[in-house]
């Protein structure tokens, strides 16, 4: 095929930009159909239709100007937060980034039927040339919402990291008089510091005098998570409790070990069940079975 | 020293995140090459300190990451790579407690002590540290540094 000269391409970016406002209503009707439309705008339709509108006349904008490729092209600007506001609400419903970006390209089909049809009386060399405009144009339509989608997937994430740093330390109050913290993940700078944080804090408030580290949940214990916890313990001995570190799995034992680390300050208990049972001897309770009490029921009593 | 057996995989280690990262890959490789538990807690750990001081003492950098294989015995070999200031005494780095921060000092030597193979190449436009580790404990734990 010969090369377009630069008269039939300008023509395919007039005829493209005048069918889509020319045919702007049809176009959205056919849009507020499918899924991206469909599923956001459920309360009428009309709102789906309203939106569609407002999508293609930014397309027509973008393709009188001639470049369809043009990722920041500001025809695009109007609608970058409508396209924001629906790819939201799609991946809220649990919807893909994939799955969005495959029914952006689903709205190509109403508008290059709609062309194909408005110009059928143009020969077929002008209307192939509309139809390839069209679709990069709708190609680039799709790369707009992927954008949007990733900028505010990063917000989402920052955002998330955030709330994990502030919110997810449970100290869990034993008894009283002993609290438990399950370290979970992993105990880099930022969150041992909220970790340490929230149990000084905990142990203020519930006057403990026994505090139990598990690090069941943490899955690499090197040379700052090892220093993370001595501090930890330190910082608590200062406030009067005492620290039990509960949870060390052998393998994890053994490369502490062969790692050098010195954790001989530090109380150790293989298990949470040791650890309780330990801290309460240390607050001067001691656990026995009654001796008139029934057998622990099994299974089979369920 | 050993043949590789597959593709050379390349980590960036810019930030605490690329941290956590490395430790993952590093462990899915290792279990995927057949290392025990206490092996793969090993290498994960020695990944972990090498891949701290890349960022911490050398600016960042990366790590790579490939499978070897000898007498058909699985390892996996890992490069730390930054272009930092290097070290300027390799044997006070490596002894234990020794930190020109404030760590413990006990993270280079100990990551020696966690593999079968390592290897330091330092200059002043930057630091290599280069670890080799078998799924299996060698017989004879000198035929691997050959
Ligand atoms: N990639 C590197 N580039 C430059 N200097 C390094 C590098 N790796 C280690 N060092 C130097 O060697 C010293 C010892 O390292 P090592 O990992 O043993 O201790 P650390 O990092 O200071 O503390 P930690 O025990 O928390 O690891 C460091 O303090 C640093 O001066
Ligand atoms: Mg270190």
């Amino acid at each position: 095929m010969s090369e377009p000269d630069a008269t039939t391409q300008r023509s395919a970016a007039q005829s493209v930009a005048d069918v889509l406002l020319r045919r702007r209503e049809q176009v959205a009707q056919r849009w507020a159909e499918l899924p991206l439309f469909r599923t956001v705008f459920t309360v009428t339709r009309d709102e789906a239709v309203e939106a569609g509108q407002s999508v293609v006349d930014a397309l027509a904008v973008v393709a009188s100007s001639g470049r369809p490729g043009d990722l920041e092209a500001s025809g695009f600007d109007p609608v970058r937060v409508q396209i924001g506001r629906m790819s939201a609400s799609r991946s809220r419903a649990g919807v893909s980034v994939g799955q969005v970006a495959a029914e952006v390209a689903a709205l190509k089909d109403a508008v290059v039927d709609l062309l194909k049809a408005e110009l059928e009386q143009e020969p077929a060399e002008i209307r192939h040339e509309a139809v390839l405009f069209a679709s990069e144009l709708l190609a680039t339509l799709r790369l707009v919402t992927l954008e949007t989608m990733l900028d505010d997937g990063q917000e989402i994430i920052v955002r998330q990291r955030q709330q994990l740093l502030e919110g997810a330390t449970p100290v869990i109050k034993l008894w009283e008089g002993i609290v438990a913290v399950p370290l979970i993940g992993t105990l880099d700078s930022a969150r041992s510091q909220v970790v340490m944080e929230s149990l000084l804090e905990a142990i203020v408030a519930q006057q403990a005098k026994v505090v139990i580290l598990d690090i069941t949940g943490v899955s690499t214990v090197d040379t700052l998570v090892a220093q993370h916890l001595m501090k930890t313990v330190a910082s608590a001995r200062l406030m009067g409790a005492e620290c039990i570190v509960s949870g060390i799995r052998p393998a994890i034992a053994q490369t502490i070990v062969q790692l050098g680390i010195d954790l001989g300050s530090v109380i150790t208990r293989s298990s949470l069940a040791d650890a309780l049972a330990m801290a309460l001897h240390r607050i001067g309770l001691r656990v026995h079975s009654a001796p008139d009490s029934p057998p622990v029921a099994g299974p089979a009593a369920l | 020293m050993s043949t590789p057996v597959d593709e050379t995989v390349r980590l960036r280690i810019g930030s605490d995140a690329d941290l956590s990262a490395v430790r993952l890959q590093v462990r899915a490789k290792a279990q995927a090459a057949g290392f025990g538990l206490v092996q793969q807690t090993k290498l994960v750990t020695a990944a972990s300190e090498l891949a701290r001081n890349t960022l911490v003492h050398g600016g960042g950098g990366e790590m790579e990451m490939s499978e070897v294989a000898q007498a058909g015995v699985h390892g996996i070999k890992l490069a730390f790579t930054d272009s930092g200031p290097g070290i300027a005494d390799v044997e006070q780095a490596l002894a234990d407690g020794y930190t020109s921060g404030n760590g413990l000092g006990m993270g280079l030597g100990g990551a020696r002590r966690l593999v079968h193979h390592f290897d330091i190449d330092t200059r002043s436009q930057g630091t290599t540290v280069t670890i080799v580790s078998w799924a299996t404990t060698p017989v004879d734990p000198r035929a691997v540094l050959r």
